[in-house]
C-alpha cells in the first residue's frame, strides 16, 4: 500500500537532483532543465497530500489547482528563460554559465 | 505487502529518479532532454497513482510535449560542438554535498513526522472545475495574464531592441 511518506521521499530526491544539477551543470539550458525538476518535486510533494492527507474534497481540489498553477508560472518562466538564453547566446557566443561575468565586479 | 499499485508506484519512481539522474549527469546535452522527458513522464505517472488523471494529462501536455520541445529547440539554436565536451563544474563534489544534504534532512523530517496512513481518494473532474471556475477564478485569470506577458516578453527579448533582425 502507498503511503503519503513514499510520494514525499520521491519527492526529496527529486528536489535533491535538482539542486545537484544547478550546482553542478554549467550550460544554462541544463540548469533551467534542472530548475524544472526542483518545480516538479514540489509538484509531487502537493499531489501527496492531496491525494493522502486528512482533508475535505474542497481542501483536495485546492491541492489540485495549485499545481495546476505551478505548471502555469513553470511555463512562462520557461518561455522567458529560453528567450534570455538565446539573448545571452547571440551578445556573447556562449551559454556556460561562467562565462557570464558582466554584473560581477 | 508487496500489491501490484506498489510495484507500479516502485516503476514509475525509478523512472522519475533515473530520468532527472540522467538530466544531472549525462555527457550528452540532447541525452539530458530525454532524460528530462522519462522524468516528466514519470511524475505524470506518480499523478496517476495519487488519483489525479486531469493533472496527469496536463503533465504528459504539457512537460512531455512543449517543455522538452522547447528545450531542445533551444539546445538546437545554441552551440552544436559543446555537446561532447559538456563537463561539469570543478564544484561539483560540493554540489553533491549540498543535495546530500537537504535530501539527509528532508527525508529525517519525513520519517520524524510520518502521518498515518489515511482513505486515499482522487477528486472528481466536477468538483476540480468547480473549484477552478468558482473560488479561484481570479487567480486562474490573473495566471492567463501571466502567461500572456510572458509570451510578449519573449518575443520582445529575442527579437531584440531596434527590431534590428
Amino acid at each position: 500500500m502507498i503511503e503519503l511518506a513514499h510520494f514525499q521521499v520521491i519527492g526529496a530526491a527529486l528536489f535533491a537532483i535538482g539542486i545537484y544539477g544547478v550546482l553542478a551543470r554549467r550550460s544554462a539550458v541544463l540548469i533551467l532543465m534542472s530548475i524544472e525538476l526542483m518545480l516538479n518535486a514540489v509538484n509531487v510533494n502537493l499531489i501527496a497530500y492531496a491525494a493522502f492527507g486528512d482533508f475535505a474534497e474542497e481542501q483536495r481540489a485546492l491541492g489540485q489547482v495549485l499545481i495546476i498553477f505551478v505548471i502555469t508560472v513553470a511555463a512562462a518562466e520557461l518561455a522567458l528563460a529560453i528567450a534570455i538564453i538565446l539573448r545571452l547566446y547571440r551578445n556573447r557566443s556562449s551559454v556556460n554559465v561562467d562565462d557570464m561575468n558582466l554584473m560581477k565586479w | 505487502m508487496i500489491t501490484p499499485t506498489l510495484v507500479l508506484f516502485y516503476a514509475t519512481g525509478a523512472l522519475t529518479l533515473g530520468g532527472a539522474l540522467v538530466v544531472v549527469m549525462s555527457r550528452n546535452i540532447v541525452h539530458a532532454a530525454f532524460g528530462l522527458l522519462a522524468s516528466m513522464v514519470g511524475v505524470a505517472g506518480l499523478f496517476l497513482l495519487a488519483f489525479a488523471e486531469f493533472l496527469a494529462l496536463a503533465q504528459l501536455l504539457i512537460y512531455g510535449g512543449a517543455v522538452v520541445i522547447v528545450i531542445l529547440f533551444a539546445l538546437m539554436l545554441t552551440r552544436l560542438e559543446d555537446f561532447e565536451r559538456l563537463s561539469d563544474n570543478p564544484q561539483w563534489p560540493i554540489a553533491a554535498l549540498v543535495a546530500i544534504a537537504v535530501f539527509g534532512v528532508i527525508a529525517a523530517a519525513i520519517l520524524a513526522t510520518a502521518a498515518p496512513a489515511t482513505e486515499r481518494e482522487g477528486v472528481s473532474f466536477a468538483a476540480l472545475g468547480r473549484s477552478l471556475f468558482t473560488d479561484w477564478a481570479v487567480a486562474f485569470e490573473v495566471a492567463s495574464l501571466v502567461l500572456l506577458v510572458a509570451l510578449i516578453g519573449a518575443v520582445v527579448m529575442v527579437r531584440g531592441a531596434g527590431g534590428r533582425d
